[in-house]
């Protein structure tokens, strides 16, 4: 369904973030996308979207190719893919429902979208997705009086009521403790089986990663480097993605600057 | 920190002898430029007015007090006045200054070369230009009056409230812009969505703040004929009747407390 | 509990949803709606506007914008240049006296180092300076002292007192206390406290802040010669008056280019110092 083909990306300043990237997401997968930080995973999933303009190659999303499309037809291609974020980027002095339904703003036009008309059936399966994360309640509270875990279920409901047909999901659970992370990931790849979305985690977090998914992608460097199942992730792979010997040094690093200032 | 090496030791001094001789010599050029502006002003000064002054200031004491009290029955429709001057032109000048400020904000602006100069052109030219100005050239086109006093009091504010708002608006999290972005939003929904609500908050603070310092200035505007309450001090001034002068010198004095007050309140119910 | 979430979820389904109000009282909002259009209504109708007068001055006020195309720089230049001086003879001067005034009275207005008597009389003194507009101070002082720019001098420094010493106690009173305690605790007497433990922390907002009361002064030195107060500002009216736009448009200018100069000076000397 969802197919890079050599997708490039360079910065101004002539850093590779992503060197000819090639992969292939079947309708309905869920799969995870690990490696360390500046490794390009946050950059790949923006560029599938072209929040972050690509600089070559292309992304097929069901036989389109997104990165030829005019400002118009991306706004519908957009609508196909709902996007979940790090840091929730919920509108913060919004309503949780204003947040719900600012989903479907690549359906209404600007004026229903300004006066909060919003059709009926999309108030309808706004309550629905707030029910089904359990924050039905919360409907009319201003997204900043919520808690991180409660956010990224916001965030999530504004991502399917879109409708869409994959899931694109930069690090949700960075800033959640470990069990309101496991209860976000449970939730999204739940979701993903209920409606049979496909889905691309962007996670660093590799035990989490290996607990809910069925395939995993490593990046290092800009490059696919790891692909295949999380049972495949021996340690000599996992070094191979996060690098054994920059581990080390970076651990010396610290020990260093404590004896510094141990001394000092 | 430099350490001066002599024959009792080394002696431990703020600056090197190069950099403290620099910085006196800064010094003494500020004290002849601020001589020099001091003999300019003594030269275009009478002196003799001046070492009469006390004497002056405490005759029109005499004469100002007591303040004709009674005469605050003719200054209701000019304090209307004043009070429309500063709230209309403020909320002209707010209408005016959100595109402005769009235009001029980075993270917003069409064209960054030939849009952002013109909208900061235009920010920074109203700006300079005190309100008295703007209210004198108004007269000069339109004709004395409120309606002078109302544009004069909007144009000066849209410089201001643009600046303050477009600085908001470079402020603004723009993880919020790119969700709605991702949602496959329109241009304009992706402003009213994830850019109004982050500023509204700054937009209520500088409103309520711009029309604190209109008040202030509508009462002055008179004085140069944009009506309002300084009408009747310029009236009154140029008939040397000191007792209205000192009545209406208090009511803007009240005004100005009332408005700082009412600004405060609002500000803090805001925020 | 799952059952009760349902009936609440089925309750809900079907029925519209509407943003919450922003003042959720329906009188209260209702009371501001109708007052602020009655209001507004008011105040636009008891504008008189005399639409002749304005359509007339429509082509002046072309005139004039076209005056900006060809500001006149030379036929009153000796005029231009002598207001333009006094305007900025006028601004140094009364910046410097102000500064130097306001130092004292902010340190004294600070209600973490100064005593009690001390404290009130220098918040009465910025109080008074800020309630009055320079415009109002700088007509009394005219009347007491004559014309000229001497007027104008102590109108701006008495306004720059005000605006500077509030801003510096405040920012004084916001200071970190430790630092300035560590200074205490070595034995420091007054003066060395604020020397050692006040100045350092203040200093560079306070050279930021006196930079951006250069500008303002500037910018009101342009208006005291309206009431009489010398710089800038008579010469701009005579020009308004004889409907001089190109000589009025160059003054213009002018003000706009210094306040612009100003303004990036200010900003160059603010990176510097923070």
């Amino acid at each position: 369904m969802l197919d890079l083909q050599g997708l490039t990306k360079t910065y101004k300043t002539g850093d590779q973030a992503l060197k000819g990237i090639d992969l292939t997401v079947p309708s309905g997968q869920v799969l995870a996308l690990i490696g360390p930080s500046g490794a390009g995973k946050s950059t790949m999933i923006r560029c599938i979207n072209r929040l972050v303009e690509p600089t070559g190659g292309a992304v097929m999303l069901d036989g389109t190719d997104l990165t030829k499309l005019g400002s118009g037809a991306l706004r519908k291609a957009r609508r196909e893919m709902g996007m979940i974020f790090q840091e929730y980027a919920l509108v913060e002095r919004l309503t949780v429902m204003e947040n719900v339904l600012s989903g479907r703003l690549g359906y209404v036009g600007f004026w229903r979208s300004f006066l909060r008309r919003y059709p009926q059936s999309d108030v309808d399966e706004a309550f629905r997705l707030l029910d089904r994360v359990g924050l039905l309640h919360m409907a009319d509270k201003r997204a900043d009086e919520l808690s991180g875990g409660q956010r990224q279920r916001v965030g999530i409901c504004r991502a399917l009521i879109q409708d869409p047909k994959l899931l694109l999901v930069d690090e949700p659970t960075a800033s959640l403790d470990p069990k309101t992370s496991r209860q976000i990931m449970r939730l999204i790849c739940e979701l993903c089986a209920e409606r049979g979305l496909a889905a691309i985690i962007n996670i660093h977090d590799v035990a989490l990663a290996q607990m809910f998914v069925p395939r995993v992608v490593g990046l290092r460097f800009g490059e696919i480097v790891f692909d295949g199942p999380p049972e495949g992730l021996t340690p000599d792979r996992l070094t191979e993605i996060y690098g054994e010997e920059d581990w080390e040094a970076t651990i010396e690093a610290v020990d260093e600057d404590d004896a510094v200032e141990a001394v000092a | 920190m430099p350490v001066l090496e002599t024959d009792a030791g080394p002696i431990w001094r703020r600056r090197t002898p190069k950099q403290a001789l620099v910085r006196w010599f800064g010094w003494l050029v500020g004290l002849a430029v601020f001589l020099f502006c001091w003999q300019r002003i003594s030269d275009a000064t009478t002196w003799f007015f001046v070492w009469d002054a006390p004497r002056i200031a405490g005759d029109i004491w005499d004469r100002a007090t007591p303040p004709r009290w009674e005469y605050i029955a003719r200054l209701g429709r000019p304090i209307w006045d004043t009070i429309n001057i500063a709230t209309l032109g403020t909320l002209i000048a707010l209408v005016l200054a959100v595109p402005v400020a769009f235009l001029a904000a980075r993270n917003t602006t069409p064209s960054a070369l030939i849009v952002r100069p013109v909208a900061l052109l235009i920010i920074v030219a109203t700006r300079s230009i005190n309100s008295l100005i703007w209210a004198l050239l108004l007269i000069a086109i339109i004709g004395p009056g409120v309606f002078a006093g109302v544009v004069a009091i909007a144009i000066r504010s849209i410089g201001f409230c643009a600046k303050l708002l477009y600085e908001a608006i470079e402020e603004i999290d723009r993880t919020q812009v790119e969700a709605i972005t991702a949602t496959g939003a329109s241009r304009w929904q992706v402003m009213a969505y994830g850019i109004v609500p982050q500023i509204a908050p700054a937009f209520a603070g500088i409103a309520v703040f711009r029309w604190d310092i209109n008040i202030r200035e509508s009462t002055v505007l008179g004085l140069v004929g944009a009506g309002g309450i300084g009408l009747q001090l310029q009236g009154s001034l140029n008939t040397l009747a000191w007792p209205q002068v000192s009545l209406i010198l208090l009511v803007i004095l009240a005004a100005v407390v009332i408005s700082e007050w009412v600004s405060a309140k609002v500000r803090g119910a805001i925020i | 509990m799952t059952t009760a979430t349902h009936r609440e979820l089925d309750d809900m389904l079907g029925r519209g949803w509407r943003k919450p109000p922003l003042v959720r009282r329906p009188w209260l909002r209702w009371t501001l709606v109708v007052g602020s259009v009655l209001y507004l209504i008011a105040a636009v109708s008891t504008i008189e506007v005399d639409w002749n007068r304005v359509y007339e001055g429509l082509d002046r006020g072309a005139q004039f914008v076209l005056a900006f195309t060809s500001p006149d720089f030379t036929s009153r230049a000796s005029d231009i240049w002598k207001g333009l001086s006094e305007s900025i003879v006028m601004t140094i001067a009364s910046s410097v006296v102000g500064i130097l005034i306001s130092i004292p009275i902010g340190l004294g207005a600070a209600r973490n180092i100064a005593p009690l008597p001390v404290y009130l009389v220098c918040r009465g003194i910025i109080a008074v300076s800020r309630a009055l507009q320079e415009i109002i101070v700088a007509i009394l002082l005219v009347a007491i002292f004559g014309f000229g720019p001497l007027a104008g001098f102590l109108t701006l420094s008495f306004a720059t007192i005000g605006f500077l010493s509030k801003l510096l106690a405040e920012d004084i009173e916001a200071m970190d206390r430790v630092q300035a305690e560590a200074i205490r605790a070595s034995g420091a007497r007054w003066t060395q406290w604020i020397n050692y433990g006040v100045q350092p922390q203040v200093m560079p907002r306070l050279v930021g802040l006196s930079i951006y009361r250069v500008d303002i002064n500037f910018r009101e030195s342009a208006i005291l010669g309206l009431v009489g107060a010398g710089g800038i500002g008579a010469t701009l009216n005579t020009a308004f008056d004889r409907y001089e736009y190109d000589t009025a448009a160059a003054i213009l200018i002018l003000i706009i280019g210094i306040v612009m100069v100003l303004e990036y000076l200010s900003g160059v000397v603010r990176a510097k110092v923070q």
